[in-house]
């Protein structure tokens, strides 16, 4: 029969099954907009970039978020109700985050939010959120702009800057007198650290020598080096990714300088892995800051990474353990809200979520995470430094 | 949302177009009836609309989608004046659309501080606020326009593939500028990757609507006069028409800069929509985006890049709750139409509510003349009737 299926057939058939396919979109997402408040749970949104560019960090953050509310759940949830996690995609656009985040707020009436996950979407939402008064914690979007729009925005990892305050901390304990830094030019990340680090650090008595960058796509670093090398510095900070960072250290040691390398926590990965970035021999002497690190020998952490590992099979990232975060942080709003005994949904609960969050303290797997008044946490963080076999070792906690 | 284009001169066809119609001259609309007609049909759609927002049946999330759909009407209309009209094939639209966008939103933030506008007014809009934003979308389309010169010339020398790939890479330019600037002119302009931020929430339904109203409104009576004629002639045939005495190169410009100077006023609305601009949204990707809807409603149909630019935005939210196979569905919809319909799915076809009417007072109906065709006799007796 086939053989005679004609040309407006097939688009016949095909017509009505994506009309079909597109009704039974629109019936799916009322039938979860009616079943959620009836059965006592508490809607709560996540967003991210789970396709497109950035999905290696939404998925891990969603996967975290999910895996901290299946536990929650499991271990009878807030104040006896059932946590209903609703996902959506916004594939790293700034008008699809908007969307998202108006249709979990008026379709699926949601009472809280963990996400959004990268800086332009997120500061999208931020804005569209103030209007609602939404409880809303990013558990990754660094850029100070977030939490500035309304109270109602959180975020759970630290901002750019505050890296490079730790760091400049971090330096001045360790008494070095001279430091050098060398940023790439045109990234807010690591040009924001590297404001941030200088400027804290000469607050300390510490000398910035030099501070040199490079462009975007730049692998030969030996000029550079050079001058910083000339101007004898104890350590040298190098606030970039690790891809950058591992040809830094290597053409460093390869001119023969053997002191400290600060960094940040675009470091994360930067030996092992299908790609070496960087021979372990050269990674002696570095050290950088970040939340969460595989090696934290934290009972928290430990018990995250485990129970990450048997859900998903993988090794948690720094996201994973945001994402993780972040849900904790929302939970702990939503708990002090139901034990007030409001209604889900109104006003008076939502405010209820956002002064619990604010005043309250979760103990997550990145660190303890309070608030002081504004969106920005105050977290402890992680000094990490290398072994000999290149393996990632804690160095110290550092307090908030 | 502007109904006519293209009407056929009736009159002709009737005057030679069969027995039933001898010695009654065809009824027809004056032209500004015909105005006036659209313009209340458009009227009443806008206050509709916004009435069923205010009372509560469109709530935010579904305002914020038609609004997006205004959007991309607009975008979709302006590109198909150079695709569709001039018969180019322009891949730098967003570009355009970024430069609306950028000049609309830093001009209304720079304006709103000096004037002491805040973003509360924006909202509530007052009369400052309101004339702030629609100055600011003429300077975000005299931006785009401005771009839209200084690509056009060098580039419409240019025929099909090489057209194409300079006007890509003009896009590409913009963008790279957008990401740039702040460093070259040494403070903040567009905010680089990070994006420009604290931008008001100025777009609403009636503003968005009311702007899709105009541009087709000034598209339909450009293609309609002389200049629109002349457009249309270098499409259909680029010697002809320059051996028939038009200028090419100037109205090729000009059909340029007219798209260029609309997908700028797209971008100003696009800015008030989302609240933040990153110069990664406008890459190559939301040229294609744009390009597609024109091509799949029709390349020359104003009506086909409205109606396939309002589907394509609403189908991805409609699927939205399976996210996985959106993506999916949207491209068979897409692989469907250019097999089986490969002039898109209206061809050069628009619609006209006044050929309509004036069919009605004709009784000139479809089912009629097959009717006629059929028995002339019978059907020139119940016409008389």
């Amino acid at each position: 029969m086939f053989e005679n299926v004609s040309r407006r057939n097939f688009l016949q058939v095909s017509a009505a099954s994506v009309a079909l396919l597109g009704l039974a979109g629109c019936n799916g997402s009322s039938d979860s907009g009616e079943g959620g408040d009836a059965s006592g749970s508490i809607k709560v949104g996540i967003m991210g970039p789970h396709t497109g560019d950035n999905s290696s960090y939404g998925l891990a953050c969603l996967n975290g978020a999910q895996l901290y509310f299946k536990q929650l759940n499991e271990d009878g949830g807030v104040n006896g109700k059932q946590i209903e996690p609703v996902v959506y995609d916004e594939k790293g656009d700034a008008t699809e985050a908007v969307n998202a985040y108006n249709r979990l707020v008026q379709e699926d009436g949601v009472t809280g939010i963990v996400g959004d996950v990268t800086t332009g979407p997120t500061i999208a939402v931020a804005q569209a959120s103030v209007a609602d008064n939404m409880p809303c914690v990013t558990p990754s979007a660094t850029a100070a702009d977030v939490v500035t729009y309304g109270s109602n925005y959180f975020r759970a990892c630290v901002t750019d800057p505050e890296q490079g305050r730790v760091m400049a901390n971090f330096a001045a304990e360790q008494g070095y007198k001279n430091v050098a830094t060398l940023y790439l030019s045109g990234s807010d990340y690591s040009e924001g650290v590297n404001a941030a680090f200088c400027e804290e650090a000469e607050a300390k008595g510490i000398t910035i020598t030099a501070q040199e960058s490079y462009s975007e796509g730049d692998v030969d670093f030996n000029t550079q080096l050079t001058n910083i090398i000339n101007t004898n510095p104890d350590a040298i900070l190098v606030p970039n990714y690790y891809q950058d960072d591992g040809m830094i250290v290597t053409q460093a040691r390869a001119q023969g300088y053997d002191k400290v390398f600060l960094g940040v926590d675009g470091w994360s990965g930067i030996y092992g892995g299908s790609e070496n970035y960087a021979d372990a021999a050269d990674l002696h002497d570095c050290y950088y800051c970040c939340a969460f690190s595989s090696s934290n020998d934290s009972e928290v952490a430990a018990q995250f990474i485990e129970d990450y590992e048997a859900e998903y099979n993988e090794t948690p990232t720094n996201f994973c353990a945001l994402g993780y975060d972040a849900a904790m942080v929302l939970a702990n709003g939503l708990a002090a809200a139901e034990e007030a005994g409001l209604e889900p949904g109104s006003e008076d609960y939502k405010q209820a979520v956002i002064d619990g969050i604010a005043s309250g303290t979760v103990e997550g797997v990145t660190g303890s995470i309070s608030y002081e008044g504004t969106g920005d946490p105050i977290k402890s963080s992680l000094i990490i430094t290398f072994a000999e076999d290149g393996t990632e070792e804690t160095f110290e906690v550092l307090e908030a | 949302m502007e109904e006519e284009v293209m009407t056929e001169k009736r009159p002709i066809i009737s005057a030679g177009g069969g027995p039933r119609r001898e010695g009654a001259a065809r009824k027809t609309l004056p032209m500004p009836v015909r105005y006036a007609i659209n313009a209340v049909v458009v009227l009443v759609l806008l206050v509709l609309g916004e009435l069923m927002i205010d009372g509560g049946a469109i709530n935010r999330y579904q305002s914020t989608v038609l609004e997006q759909v205004g959007i991309y009407i607009i975008l979709a209309v302006s590109l198909n004046i150079a695709t569709g009209y001039l018969g180019q094939l322009p891949l730098g639209h967003a570009g355009f659309m970024s430069m609306g966008a950028y000049g609309c939103s830093i001009f209304i933030i720079r304006m709103s501080e000096a004037l002491g506008v805040g973003a509360r007014d924006f909202v509530t809009g007052t009369p400052m606020a309101l004339v702030l934003v629609l100055g600011g979308l003429v300077v975000g389309g005299v931006c785009a326009a401005v771009a839209g010169i200084v690509i056009g010339i060098p580039a419409l020398r240019l025929k099909g593939d090489y057209l194409a790939i300079i006007t890509l890479a003009f896009a590409e330019i913009i963008r790279v500028v957008m990401l740039n600037i702040d460093d070259v002119v040494g403070f903040d302009l567009t905010g680089g990757a990070a994006g420009l931020t604290g931008i008001p929430g100025y777009s609403s339904f009636l503003l968005v609507f009311g702007c899709v109203a105009v541009v087709c409104f000034l598209t339909h009576t450009m293609m309609k006069s002389r200049h629109g004629r002349a457009i249309l002639a270098i499409r259909d045939n680029e010697i002809a028409a320059e051996a028939s005495g038009v200028n090419t190169t100037y109205y090729k410009t000009l059909a340029f800069v007219v798209s260029a100077f609309f997908a700028g006023v797209a971008g100003g609305l696009y800015a008030g929509c989302v609240g933040v601009l990153q110069p990664a949204v406008f890459g190559f990707m939301k040229s294609i985006e744009i390009l597609v809807m024109v091509v799949l409603g029709g390349m020359g149909s104003m009506l086909g890049s409205a109606l396939s630019a309002t589907v394509l935005t609403i189908l991805p939210e409609a699927l939205r709750a399976f996210s996985e196979y959106r993506m999916i569905a949207y491209a068979i919809v897409l692989i469907l139409v250019m097999i089986f319909r490969p002039q898109g799915l209206l061809g050069s076809y628009d619609f006209s509510l006044s050929r309509i009417i004036e069919r009605v007072m004709n009784r000139d109906f479809p089912w009629a003349r097959r009717a006629e065709k059929d028995e002339p006799a019978a059907k020139e007796v119940s016409a008389d009737a």
